[in-house]
């Protein structure tokens, strides 16, 4: 009896659980090996290992623990493992899932998908084959996945005769190319998984290996480290306000990937600068707490409202900030079919971010299953890459090396996650000089008690900056006036200015002479700020720019919410082509022009139906 | 909490954090969103995780499928809640099957067919709005037609990886192709908590909060939050209880004089079961393709 309660008591206290993957080479025996593991560790459901049994039997095939894997039928039939299928057991220290990751290239996909969850890795080679193209190419994805707990199982000793030699020979080897990426091994153990040796006994074929079997080396990984030391990040996945529900309460939702907050903290949310204070935690069926940190979904109310969204991340005054750039350093490593290319969009998700880049230039691919650099003009299937994306819009991030959560990012092409990779370096762009006052100005900035979106109730109307450019400054001009008496006609909260009405007053003390280049950017900066505030008051703001640049707009966004803005060009005349929201003929009617502009206003919820 | 650490969390915080990230993910990215609501233990767990998601509310509508032959308990179950907890309850049944008697039970149809037209079809059908649907009305205390026909283009069901098989090789975010079907062999990568958001139109989308949830760990977390579940699940005197529930001429209970969710715990603990699959008492997976089969047509 006291021993029954003993052991219920120890069962009862293992609460810890870890995420591992086996990867290698195709057939070198991570599915042989996951199922001894099973079991021997006494995890396989009654019938479930008689099912297989008969399986093959009926298809006279010898039976392999690999087939406990093989779940599914079409699986069976090919003989390959097709996906990280999870396999759950336990053993004295803690509960364990095992991530299978294929080792066949096709599959390259789901064993990332394998890996990138787990804490620690099993690498497998077989002792026959010795190191393959995947022994390495996986080692190399470990590296960039972030995964560092590795312990490599040299399996099939059997069929070396379980010689100690020429394990060591694969173990010099695989040792030099693990260093390259910067993998340092825990442990080589030499194994043979269809006879168990050194799986959980240790084998008496080979006496003269010392170190732990396998199951040992699991228990010996250490639970990976809390990232609650670093900088607080968190991505804000939502900003909820269930009023259907009776609910006032506006809660900043999310997941805390590193550092920790509390009640009072000043919080600054990036790339927008906003700043408040965390007021309350917010929970469900939950005692009241004043604290969250990395590895919690939380909610936190603000003291003071501030009008932001889904994508900015979260970050402490009092602490280091993250990034913000609009270009990075990057390596990538791609999956998709089609080869990613220089100069086309693409979507990258990034914490809860999802911005359109474009890949500007690639400094070298490795291939990764030699570490031997190639020249090519894209990024292909399986390759790995150095390369430089460049982001439409500013974004929030962190170095890989620093904050690891922040510091990675997914690449969508044609609906599909086709690449993966992680940020070196932040580079600076053509703004970076206009962006470090902003955040200044932000994180200064004196809040009235109005919010903005109680503003755009009370006008109809939210804010926005109608950017309109051409060859001709007159007809500018003269195409902004018409245009703002009509929006004013029409009851909206409208103004127009331009460059020249600034440049006698507010730039007074420019001095275009000295160092005509910079100026001009200063006085671009300084109508920036002014239709900052004019859009922070919620009016529609025209400001006609002659021969309007792309780093002009750059700059613009880089002050102003890029939201806020619709550019809009006089094509026929346009110095430089722009991306523009509306193009017109100079000669194009008013009238037509005008309806054309409400419709994309109404289509963006600047104005509001019925007009 | 504030000394914790990661390390430390309790396992059911990070299984409880997960699941919550993934659901406001999808609630975020989706906007015809349902949840899928068996009744079962499994997904009244993910109810009650979107209310920890979204701070007491279920701002989607949640699915039941009614074969007209589950155990009635669990349809009064399923309404007393959807009134408790202000649920967005809509109820979709293959009635043409039902009046044909198309069905197991009629001994027209062998189980799997059944549980075809019953439950995957039906589903479908369902999810497409190419059928009645029913939604509670609140105000009225009463089922009616709903109005809406709008297909759901997104779902969150709460499979686990370890009930069996085909399940354990499902992702977070699983596309279903516009029949429902699934491709094992296609699945797209799924790393960094980054899901598959975007999608071509005529595809939807399963997500799947609970994967790396045991029964265990639903048991504990019940007993954490003391969510209310049916009382089938616990014996009543008579040494059996049901450890999975379904339709009533398909499910056996299992021998088990657990009658309380602790007493559940330690016999899932001690290892009562550890050689019985947890869905032994569902008949349909043993029959001809079984589970595989059906969920590779839509199937839960």
């Amino acid at each position: 009896m006291k021993h029954t309660n003993e052991k219920k008591q120890r069962e009862a206290k293992i609460n810890e659980k870890m995420n591992i993957v086996i990867v290698g080479h195709v057939d070198h025996g991570k599915s042989t090996i996951i199922g001894r593991l099973l079991s021997d560790t006494g995890t396989l459901p009654e019938g479930k290992l008689e099912v297989i049994r008969e399986n093959c039997r009926i298809n006279s095939k010898p039976f392999e623990y690999a087939f406990l894997l093989d779940a599914l039928k079409d699986e069976q039939a090919q003989g390959i493992t097709i996906d990280a299928a999870r396999v759950f057991f336990k053993t004295k220290k803690r509960h364990y899932i095992i991530l299978d990751a294929p080792g066949h290239i096709e599959f390259l996909r789901n064993m990332i998908t394998g890996a990138a969850r787990a804490e620690a890795a099993l690498l497998v080679i077989d002792a026959g084959e010795g190191i393959q193209e995947n022994s390495r190419r996986h080692g190399y994805m470990l590296s960039l996945l972030g995964i560092t707990q590795v312990a490599v199982v040299i399996n099939k000793m059997d069929l070396i005769n379980f010689s100690e030699e020429k394990f060591n020979a694969i173990v010099s080897e695989y040792q030099n190319f693990l260093k390259e990426v910067k993998i340092d091994p825990k442990e080589f153990i030499p194994v043979s998984g269809m006879q168990g040796d050194n799986i959980s006994n240790k084998s008496a074929r080979m006496k003269w290996y010392a170190g732990n079997t396998v199951l040992e080396a699991l228990d010996s990984f250490q639970k990976k480290k809390s990232l609650s030391e670093l900088p607080f990040r968190m991505p804000v996945q939502d900003v909820y306000k269930f009023t259907g529900y009776g609910d006032s309460r506006r809660i900043i939702a999310g997941t805390i990937e590193s550092g920790k907050v509390v009640v009072g903290d000043e919080i600054i949310f990036y790339p927008s600068g906003k700043k408040s204070t965390i007021k309350s935690f917010e929970a469900f069926n939950e005692p009241q707490s004043f604290a969250a940190e990395a590895g919690y979904a939380t909610g936190f109310t603000l003291s003071e409202q501030i009008y932001i969204t889904r994508g900015e991340v979260a970050a402490k005054k009092s602490e280091p900030p993250p990034r913000m750039t609009t270009r990075i350093l990057v390596s990538i490593f791609w999956l998709g079919h089609h080869p990613m290319e220089k100069n086309r969009e693409y979507f990258v998700k990034l914490g809860t971010t999802k911005a359109s880049a474009v890949l500007e230039d690639i400094h070298r691919i490795v291939d990764a299953s030699t570490l031997q650099y190639v020249s090519k003009s894209q990024i292909e299937k399986h390759d790995v890459g150095e390369c430089i994306l460049k982001f439409k819009k500013p974004v929030a991030f962190d170095v890989a090396e620093e904050i690891a959560p922040l510091g990675r990012f997914v690449i969508i092409d044609n609906f599909e996650i086709s690449g993966g990779g992680i940020i070196r370096e932040n580079l600076p762009d053509k703004q970076t000089w206009v962006r470090n006052i902003v955040q200044q100005r932000n994180s200064r900035w004196l809040k009235s008690k109005i919010t903005c979106g109680e503003r755009a109730e009370k006008y109809n109307q939210k804010a926005a900056l109608l950017l309109l450019t051409g060859s001709s400054e007159s007809e500018l001009n003269n195409f902004a006036v018409n245009l703002e008496k009509s929006l004013f006609e029409d009851g909206k909260i409208v103004y127009y200015i331009g460059l020249e009405s600034i440049a006698s007053g507010l730039d007074a003390d420019i001095d275009n002479a000295a160092i005509p280049a910079k100026n001009q950017k200063e006085h671009l900066r300084r109508l920036g700020e002014m239709i900052h505030i004019f859009l922070d008051a919620g009016m529609i703001v025209i400001a006609p720019i002659e021969g309007l640049t792309k780093d002009d707009i750059g700059l613009i966004e880089a002050m102003v919410n890029p939201d806020f803005i619709e550019v809009i060009s006089f094509l026929d005349s346009a110095r430089e082509k722009i991306d523009a929201d509306l193009v017109f003929k100079q000669d194009d009617e008013f009238i037509n022009v005008y309806a054309r502009i409400k419709q994309v206003l109404r289509a963006r919820g600047i104005i509001y139906s019925p007009w | 909490m504030a000394k914790e650490n990661a390390a430390d969390m309790s396992h059911l915080k990070e299984l409880e954090s997960t699941s919550i990230h993934i659901l406001r993910e999808a609630y975020a990215n989706f906007k015809n969103l349902g949840m899928l609501w068996s009744i079962g233990k499994d997904s009244t767990v993910l109810v009650w995780l979107a209310r920890k998601a979204f701070f007491g509310h279920v701002p989607f509508p949640l699915i039941h499928v009614d074969t007209s032959f589950k155990i009635p308990e669990m349809i009064e179950y399923r309404d007393r809640f959807t009134r408790e907890w202000k649920l967005n309850m809509v109820v979709g049944q293959n009635k043409d099957a039902l009046e044909k008697k198309m069905t197991f039970p009629d001994g027209n149809v062998d189980r799997t067919t059944c549980c075809k037209y019953l439950k995957t079809n039906a589903l479908k059908d369902t999810l497409a709005g190419n059928i009645e649907r029913l939604r509670f009305n609140h105000e009225k205390n009463q089922y009616e037609t709903d109005p809406s026909a709008l297909p759901f283009t997104a779902v969150v069901v709460g499979v686990r990886a370890d009930e069996e098989g085909s399940r354990s090789k499902e992702r977070y975010f699983s596309p279903r192709d516009k029949d429902s079907e699934w491709n094992v062999g296609e699945q797209p990568p799924e790393f960094w908590s980054q899901f598959k958001t975007d999608f071509a139109p005529g595809t939807h989308i399963r997500i799947h909060p609970l994967l790396d949830w045991t029964e265990l760990n639903i048991w504990e977390y019940i007993e954490q939050e003391k969510i209310p579940t049916v009382s089938l699940y616990y014996d009543q005197g008579k040494g059996m209880r049901y450890r999975s529930l379904g339709c009533y001429p398909c499910t056996t209970p299992v021998e088990s004089t657990s009658k309380n969710v602790s007493e559940i715990i330690e016999e899932l603990r001690s290892g009562k079961f550890a050689n019985i699959a947890e869905r032994s008492g569902r008949a349909q997976d043993k029959e001809g393709g079984g589970l595989e089969t059906l969920r590779k047509e839509g199937y839960m």
